[in-house]
């Protein structure tokens, strides 16, 4: 058909409307980078305490399940499996705390356990319970360099204020465990946790602790107290720790 | 000018078996070195056509094809040049087309397979085929209870008869044990598998810690450590009797145990002097004798399995651990590493290879890598088995020299791997769980 000279003109206003605007978008929008790849789904990620309310003393079954996860930690009890379940005696109401990781993003899941007092103890116990509490406020643990089983000067001045403690109560017995950062084998780790147990017994012996009032044990790196690759975990976990043996 | 160009060749070549000798003392000294047989091994024969057959027959023949394969001593002939017609009894055997080309094999094994009231009934033999005359070097017949697990001892059996005839007189380790630690229960136990990760199955159920499983060698027992309410104890699990029995308690802590070869004494490191030593006691218990002394950590003995006059073992005392030996009494201490961060020593079976686990740069700055090394004893030649790929440890010798089992991180979580021991043909074992310190059984 033909066109009218007000057609032609149309036409030519929108073709050149939309160049114009073509033109635009080109101009403010820069070179499209390469479309991503599709993402992983992100993680999902449950946890559930049974029984949620517990007596002091008692356990409690943490289960937990997550999919798509390549990296699950609970903050308690460190990494775990994708998928699991763990007993835990927690002393007093504790929320666990569960994360799941993948590249697409993470996943938080939490149990909240109840802990009710036990029945009231009887008066013994009473003043063992309160012993416990006195020993773990006051009595600090001694931490080492790796690969090493010295007392620096730092710490021999700790131990004097521990002695100056157990001195002032004789009837406490107490375990001092050998620990070990998670660097080093698992057998040569047990024997340098030995070390540093008997180390600390030592010096405790020569500020005129007797040790008949004293077990050693190591755990070597069995027993960590933090989980984390760095240098402050790993001296949290070089110690010699003191724990009160009723 | 030719003179130069004389002397360039000469280095060259010297260069070469330079190279080329770095392996070859491992090769010979683990058998490894032999020329290796070109083995054919075709699919045995069905004789019953029912499923439950077909099942058991795969399970066979998987399991024949990978314990001969990982013996170390064979060029397994690969299947697709095999002849079309696969020979079930030795009149169905046309030799002639097995040890010519495609297949050029020198050895078959073949025969025939079959589920006949309830039993697995296996026919096999072994073929020279350079020797149309009279080729049977090997013939064979099985017969137990029709079961996966029964599929695979029979092959296992087969498998070590064949290595036993072509491997230099060496006994196959088809149906040896591993015996390891395992955290997939939630706690660290004692576990037990097939030498090829096959039937893992769970021993101790101690629900504290239980570490550095030793069988002994007559495999009716494994030490271990563990804890107890008076500490680290070193305990016994009877494998006859499936459950724990009495052994010496000591003061202190006590672990890492070693048996001695002939299975009469068992080393360990205890701190019940306060600081921790070698001692040694009669396996039937008794008294403990002390063989170190000296300050630092003392850990992890392994005795030479070929004399029991020696020990090997890591001391720390110089700073980070070390390997020494002595002899069986505590004299004659000699240090054999002079570097790095040196532990988990494991004494080969003839007596003349430590493999150890080493990270042999040690210190900021010189990141190195934990990994498997063996050693010759008598003249301190060593040779790294595995490349820092994750952390590598626990290295423990077969009964045949020529494998070690070891752990390794190099997948993230710690697992199970074998390999020859010139460090080629690594196998992952396990993959529930975190596995570690395996330990390969004597026979």
């Amino acid at each position: 058909m033909k066109l009218t000279r007000s057609q032609w003109i149309r036409i030519i206003v929108a073709l050149a409307m939309v160049l114009a605007v073509s033109a635009c978008g080109k101009k403010k929008v820069a070179p499209a980078p390469p479309p991503p790849p599709p993402p992983a789904p992100a993680p999902t990620a449950s946890l559930t305490a049974n029984p949620n309310t517990i007596q002091a003393g008692q356990a409690s079954t943490l289960t937990w399940r997550t999919d798509y996860a390549t990296d699950v930690t609970i903050d308690q009890l460190g990494k775990v499996d994708p998928s699991g379940s763990r007993a835990v005696t927690p002393a007093e109401s504790t929320t666990y705390h569960l994360v799941a990781k993948n590249d697409s993003g993470t996943q938080e899941a939490t149990a909240r356990i109840t802990v009710t007092a036990a029945a009231p103890p009887p008066p013994q116990q009473a003043s063992n319970d309160s012993d416990a509490q006195l020993f773990s406020t006051n009595m600090k643990d001694v931490f080492y360099d790796y690969d090493s089983y010295d007392i620096s000067a730092q710490y021999q001045q700790v131990l004097q204020a521990d002695a100056r403690f157990l001195q002032q109560h004789p009837g406490m017995k107490f375990t001092i465990e050998g620990h070990c950062d998670e660097r080093g084998s698992t057998e040569y780790n047990l024997a340098l946790g030995d070390n540093r147990a008997n180390a600390a017994k030592q010096a405790l012996a020569q500020l005129g602790i007797s040790s008949d009032r004293v077990r050693t044990i190591s755990y070597g790196k069995e027993k960590p107290f933090c989980t984390e690759s760095n240098e402050s975990c790993w001296q949290q976990n070089r110690r010699a720790h003191f724990v009160y043996q009723k | 000018m030719k003179r130069y160009r004389a002397i360039l060749l000469v280095l060259v070549v010297l260069f070469a078996i330079a190279g080329m000798s770095a392996q070859d003392w491992i090769r010979t000294g683990t058998g490894l070195g032999v020329e290796k047989v070109r083995l054919a091994v075709p699919d045995f024969k069905q004789v019953t056509a029912d499923t439950g057959t077909q099942n058991l027959s795969a399970v066979f023949n998987v399991t024949l094809w990978n314990d001969l394969q990982s013996a170390g001593i064979f060029d397994m002939v690969s299947k697709s040049f095999y002849p079309l017609s696969v020979p079930g009894a030795p009149q169905e055997v046309h030799l002639s087309d097995w040890g010519s080309p495609p297949p050029s094999a020198s050895m078959l094994a073949f025969g025939n397979l079959g589920v006949q009231g309830g039993s697995l009934n296996v026919q096999g033999w072994l073929y020279d085929t350079k020797n149309p005359q009279s080729p049977q070097v090997l013939g064979k017949q099985y017969r137990e209870q029709a079961n996966d697990a029964n599929a695979r001892l029979i092959a296992h059996r087969f498998a070590d008869e064949i290595i036993l005839r072509l491997g230099g007189g060496i006994a196959g380790v088809a149906e040896t044990k591993l015996y390891f630690v395992s955290k997939r229960s939630g706690s660290k136990e004692i576990w037990q598998m097939d030498y090829d990760g096959a039937d893992q199955k769970q021993l101790t159920h101690m629900g504290s810690i239980a570490l550095s499983p030793h069988v002994s060698p007559d495999g009716t027992r494994v030490a271990y450590s563990g804890v107890t309410k008076e500490g680290w104890q070193i305990l016994m699990y009877s494998l006859e009797l499936g459950r724990p029995v009495n052994f010496q308690h000591f003061g202190g802590d006590n672990y890492s145990p070693a048996w001695s070869s002939d299975g009469q004494t068992i080393a360990f490191s205890s701190s019940r002097s306060g600081n921790t030593e070698i001692y040694s006691v009669s396996s039937a218990g008794g008294s403990a004798r002390r063989l170190t002394e000296s300050k630092g950590p003392d850990v992890s003995p392994t005795w030479n399995p070929k004399t029991n006059t020696q020990i090997a073992w890591v001391s720390g005392r110089t700073g980070l651990p070390q390997i020494y030996t002595m002899a069986s009494d505590g004299t004659n201490v000699v240090r054999v590493t002079d570097q790095g961060y040196a532990v988990s020593p494991s004494w080969s079976p003839n007596g003349q290879f430590l493999a150890f686990a080493w990270i042999r740069h040690y210190g900021p700055g010189a990141p190195g890598a934990s990994d498997i090394y063996i050693m010759d004893v008598a003249s301190k030649q060593w040779a790294q088995l595995t490349h820092e790929e994750g952390r590598n440890d626990f290295p423990s010798w077969s009964p045949d020299g020529r494998h070690i089992v070891f752990q390794s991180s190099r997948t993230g979580r710690v697992q199970i791997y074998s390999m020859l021991a010139d460090g080629s043909e690594v196998r992952q074992l396990t993959t529930a769980g975190e596995n570690t310190q395996p330990n390969w059984s004597f026979k």
